[in-house]
């Protein structure tokens, strides 16, 4: 039975013992910032937390409301107002957010309230959290270990009994991706399910804020809280409020997971496929009927991404010029070299790098060669799931082909890093949504590394990979198995 | 496009990093035009594909033209977008000459 220290406490639970008066919501927060004062040196998933704020928000909890004294971990590209937010880059030196994102506004009407900015890959470009200018975050399974990317920081904090849940943002898995190799809950939505305004562009078209948390119930609620149509991001839908729970605790009868034969391919550590395999044959044992599918163009995804994230990051980030926030280069004589001197003091070596190949995709002459093609496979790559969902109501895979790797292992190797995001980088290009849960571990070097499952749903099926997932959850052990970095509870 | 070959590209990293306003250092050069060129060579698997027919996929959903009634709304205040700049006074941002 959890009590006010456990660190794993989820949302649900925290939620009857705040109403029930068994804690307040400043019993809450201290319980987590006892945590994090103790963990975060180790993993450094926190880049700040303004204790003071918190405790007041605590104060002021309305407990009435669905997520009342609820705090929230926030990834450093999403803006709180009056908190620093740098995308974890040095251009963004000294930033202080001007407004709250749309999905701070709404986690504040459900009663919730943001703490601390975490740590992430630079401008979201990476997959190991290893491109923060500030400093790296470490997995909490094993320190020598990246917790994946780029919501490094999200997955970790949650892994790590810092937070109870967080907030990430997937481009091309770094929600999913993260939660695989730390073991807790992702949830990238359909796009256009969550609205993007306040959240730093890296590939407009891909981009999706979503949860990370301690069960697949939390996440739910929290994207019961998130969604909403916001006139402030014109790719928002108006879609009907439902509610994301509603499906929780229904049995898998009648369900049809699809197994495509090109996510079972040579290259998925043996571990790492056997665990999905098991977790396929649980997920039978309770109901489902597995069909075997096929995504043909597969193979084609990861040049497709870094084509079209490369492209619209290029022009995004077209906005750190040195004149109207962040860091300015001291160096520039003239206007142009504000701009250049400014843009390579400011960006960090993958950035750069990403900045550069999609100016290049973009350049005219090579515009219908790479971005136009690009385009066109990414309608191929649509089409094979509009295809698969025909005969099935979800995917199942690995999240990741491998458990998390050693920190320092890709980081000079682009092209490796890149392939990390094999599996999840198609549901961001077809727009659909997508789920990493635990499914089991595998040993390396003496340490119990997390496994994630993968559940992909077409647009707007959250409600089925809610079902399926809670179904798989409550039928294994593995969301109860936690790091050893973080101390019993003593009471 | 039909003459395109994927082994015929020439990547210009100073080229490209003036177009992107970056200056870059001469290793950060060589360094990044061994590195692409990798990932160029991974990206010229769509070259395999043909395409004939296929429409291009801008966005992950079909939204067009949205638009709102022509009302001014409030924006953010002056001071506080200002509060941010690097250099500004007279509530204006300050850069170099540009007009000799």
């Amino acid at each position: 039975m959890p009590t006010l220290t456990s660190p794993f406490l989820s949302i649900a639970e925290a939620r009857r013992l705040l109403v029930a008066k068994k804690i307040s919501p400043i019993e809450l927060l201290e319980g987590l910032e006892k945590q994090i004062n103790t963990i975060n040196p180790q993993i450094r998933a926190y880049l700040s937390w303004d204790s003071e704020k918190a405790r007041l928000d605590a104060t002021n909890a309305d407990l009435t409301k669905p997520l009342g004294g609820i705090p929230i971990g926030i990834k450093d590209a999403i803006l709180v107002e009056g908190a620093p937010a740098q995308s974890a880059s040095r251009i963004l030196e000294r930033y202080i957010a001007s407004y709250d994102a749309t999905v701070i506004k709404n986690l504040r009407s459900a009663g919730a309230y943001p703490l601390g900015r975490l740590n992430m890959d630079e401008f979201a470009m990476g997959s190991s959290t290893e491109s923060s200018a500030f400093h790296p975050t470490y997995n909490p399974w094993d320190l020598t270990r990246t917790p994946g990317g780029s919501s490094g920081g999200s997955a970790a904090a949650v892994a790590a009994g810092m937070a109870m849940a967080t907030l990430g943002s997937d481009t091309g898995g770094s929600i999913r991706q993260p939660a695989s190799l730390c073991g807790c809950v992702g949830l990238k939505p359909t796009y256009g399910r969550v609205s993007r305004y306040g959240l730093m562009a890296c590939a407009s078209s891909l981009d999706q804020i979503g949860p990370l948390t301690h069960s697949v119930e939390d996440s739910a609620l929290l994207l019961n809280a998130l969604t909403g149509v916001d006139p402030h991001d014109s790719t928002s839908l108006q879609l009907p409020k439902e509610d994301f729970t509603a499906e929780i605790g229904h049995d898998l009868k009648g369900i049809r997971i699809g197994i495509p034969k090109e996510y079972f391919v040579d290259g998925i550590e043996p571990d790492v496929r056997a665990r999905v395999e098991d977790a396929i044959k649980q997920l039978i044992s309770l109901g489902a009927q597995p069909i075997e599918i096929s995504l043909p163009h597969t193979e084609y995804a990861v040049a497709v991404y870094y084509i079209i994230m490369t492209a619209e990051a290029s022009s995004n980030l077209a906005r750190f010029d040195g004149v109207r926030y962040g860091r300015r280069s001291e160096k520039s004589k003239d206007l142009l070299s504000l701009y250049e001197q400014t843009r390579e003091e400011g960006f960090g070596a993958e950035v750069k790098r990403r900045i550069i190949l999609g100016t290049y995709v973009l350049t005219s002459g090579y515009y219908d060669a790479y971005y136009l093609r690009a385009q066109k496979v990414r309608t191929l790559i649509r089409q094979d799931f509009e295809e698969a969902f025909k005969k099935v109501d979800l995917i199942v895979s690995a999240t990741s082909p491998e458990t998390a790797f050693r920190c320092g292992e890709k980081i000079n190797d682009p092209l490796k890093m890149y392939l990390a995001d094999i599996f999840t980088i198609a549901a961001n290009l077809a727009g659909i949504c997508g789920m990493s849960l635990p499914c089991g571990f595998a040993r390396k070097d003496g340490n119990d590394l997390p496994v994630g499952l993968q559940l992909i749903g077409p647009s707007f099926a959250e409600k089925t990979l809610f079902r399926v997932g809670h179904a798989y959850e409550q039928s294994t052990i593995w969301h109860n198995q936690h790091p050893l970095i973080v101390p019993p509870i003593n009471e | 496009m039909s003459s395109f070959s994927p082994n015929a590209h020439v990547l210009d990293i100073a080229y490209l990093a003036r177009l992107a306003r970056i200056t870059l250092s001469s290793e950060e050069i060589e360094l990044f035009s061994q590195q692409l060129d990798r990932v160029l060579e991974h990206v010229a698997l769509i070259n395999k594909l043909d395409l004939t027919g296929i429409e291009p996929m801008a966005h992950a959903i079909s939204v067009f033209d949205v638009t709102r009634e022509d009302d001014p709304m409030p924006s953010l205040s002056k001071n506080k977008v200002l509060a941010n700049a690097p250099h500004q006074a007279n509530g204006l941002f300050i850069v170099p000459k540009v007009l000799e």
